[in-house]
């Protein structure tokens, strides 16, 4: 890539910033050049964050009809998935698919604390969330 | 508390080859992000289909993290400490002993908790790399090497980072230079980073590593694109361009940064051949940005997903870099 190649789109999920990318400038020397950021990264990164949006509104449905627990709506709209969220906070795997189902209330209380933490969401605000609430 | 060490923030394209150029220079050794790289020899490619990020394989255009760390601190012989902590309260408060006496820490932390990155960009990555310089008040003085200034996070959010559990925990991992760094002649080592890189690139044994990699991508971009239901499909080929553009520096980035270092190289040891070959690095970066260009629009359904296009600008790839370590290996060799 060179110099004038290096891509200034003003990709939107850099928020302003500026990363370092490698160029070859015209007097052929190989040199750190700050990029606004381009399309593909920018089309992916938020494919991703959609992603994630979009399974959290739908466990936010399951959550609605007591078919989930307000643990798998946080859990996705913190962007983590279940085997992430599960060695985040060092719970086994069908533990925490039980979980997921349940009302946050009826989690024992330390493990309401350990998802608390990993969530970085205040225990008292998970338990208090109801899903007809919030505005979705 | 307000303790702040004289240190020059310099921007990198990639943190941890950024963090220990940091490291070094505040030692007063100064070394160049792509030297670092270079004789960290952390080029490489692997495709682990068994290691799963969001139900997707991880693929990394890079040896893993703290490689670049090892290896220069055996390389330049470094008083490097290197300390974990089993609680949070005990990693701030030697962090906040360190930086009290005016030493310049390095840090491994999670992306999701630190204040100061996007909110679009924050996932669950425990591999990020930064440095400390100071702290003000409630706040750490951060030089993150990826961004172009300095910046700030509270103390509670760093901490959080540095304590994030799951793949790659860091455990609150910090690591500093103990001491003054012995002058050695850099260019001696070039040639053994080289051999490094080339052995990992051409590995002829593991079908997931090096060039190897490569192809066995093709194949399953290939497989997935002509088996899975589109949606699925169009989320892998997204993922990968991910892995490749957005965690760490991308696939074509670190091309970019080995080519920057192998003109560096070429430059010391007065050798052209590598020179013209850190080009050659550099036109197998924008190969790779070629592949997530068109990969990124199929998976946003912008243009028909076609497998076999991206199947075969992976094995053109594949190729490409195969002959060019070939030719890097021949120079290593003298």
């Amino acid at each position: 890539m060179r110099v004038e190649d290096v891509p200034q789109e003003g990709n939107a999920t850099l928020d302003g910033q500026r990363k370092g990318m490698y160029a070859v400038g015209k007097d052929g020397r190989i040199a750190l050049v700050p990029s606004r950021g381009w399309e593909a990264e920018e089309l992916v990164t938020t494919a991703a964050v959609e992603h994630f949006e979009t399974l959290a509104q739908e466990a936010l449905q399951r959550v609605r009809t007591g078919a989930a627990g307000a643990l798998e709506y946080f859990m996705y709209a913190r962007r983590l998935d279940p085997p992430t969220l599960a060695q985040a906070s060092g719970v086994w795997r069908w533990r925490l698919k039980r979980h997921l189902r349940q009302p946050f209330a009826s989690i024992p209380e330390p493990l309401q604390q350990r998802y608390a933490a990993v969530l970085g969401i205040p225990r008292a605000q998970l338990l208090e969330f109801r899903a007809e609430k919030t505005d979705a | 508390m307000g303790a702040a060490i004289p240190f020059q923030h310099q921007q990198s394209a990639h943190c941890e080859s950024g963090v220990v150029a940091g490291l070094l220079r505040g030692q007063g050794f100064p070394l160049s992000e792509a030297m670092v790289f270079g004789l960290g020899a952390a080029i490489a490619f692997a495709y682990l289909g068994i290691v799963k990020i969001n139900e997707m394989p991880l693929i990394s255009y890079r040896m893993p993290p703290r490689f670049i760390l090892r290896r220069l601190r055996k390389l330049l012989h470094l008083p490097l400490r290197v300390e974990k902590f089993r609680s949070p309260d005990e990693g701030e408060r030697r962090l906040d002993e360190l930086v009290a006496r005016g030493t310049l820490v390095g840090v491994q932390s999670s992306v999701f908790f630190l204040p100061y990155i996007p909110v679009n960009m924050r996932f669950h990555f425990n591999a990020h790399n930064l440095l400390v310089y100071g702290r003000e008040g409630d706040e750490y003085l951060i030089s993150d090497p990826v961004f172009e200034a300095p910046t700030r996070s509270s103390v509670p959010d760093l901490t959080q980072a540095r304590f994030a559990r799951g793949v790659l925990a860091p455990k609150g991992l910090l690591y500093y230079v103990d001491g003054p760094i012995v002058a050695t002649d850099v260019a001696r080592l070039i040639p053994g980073a080289l051999k490094s890189a080339c052995r990992v690139m051409l590995q002829p044994l593991l079908p997931f590593i090096g060039v190897r990699g490569i192809r066995l991508l093709a194949r399953k971009v290939h497989k997935v694109t002509r088996n899975a239901p589109l949606p699925f499909a169009q989320r892998y080929v997204g993922h990968v361009v991910r892995m490749q553009e957005e965690i760490g520096t991308g696939g074509g980035g670190f091309r970019f940064l080995y080519g920057a270092f192998l003109q560096e190289a070429g430059t010391l040891l007065g050798n052209t051949s590598l020179q013209s070959l850190a080009l050659d690095m550099v036109a197998t970066g924008d190969l790779w940005r070629d592949f997530a260009y068109d990969a990124a629009r199929m998976s946003k359904g912008r243009l028909a997903l076609d497998g076999a296009l991206l199947a075969s600008q992976l094995n053109n790839i594949a190729e490409r870099e195969a002959s060019l370590f070939r030719a890097v290996r021949a120079v290593s060799r003298g």
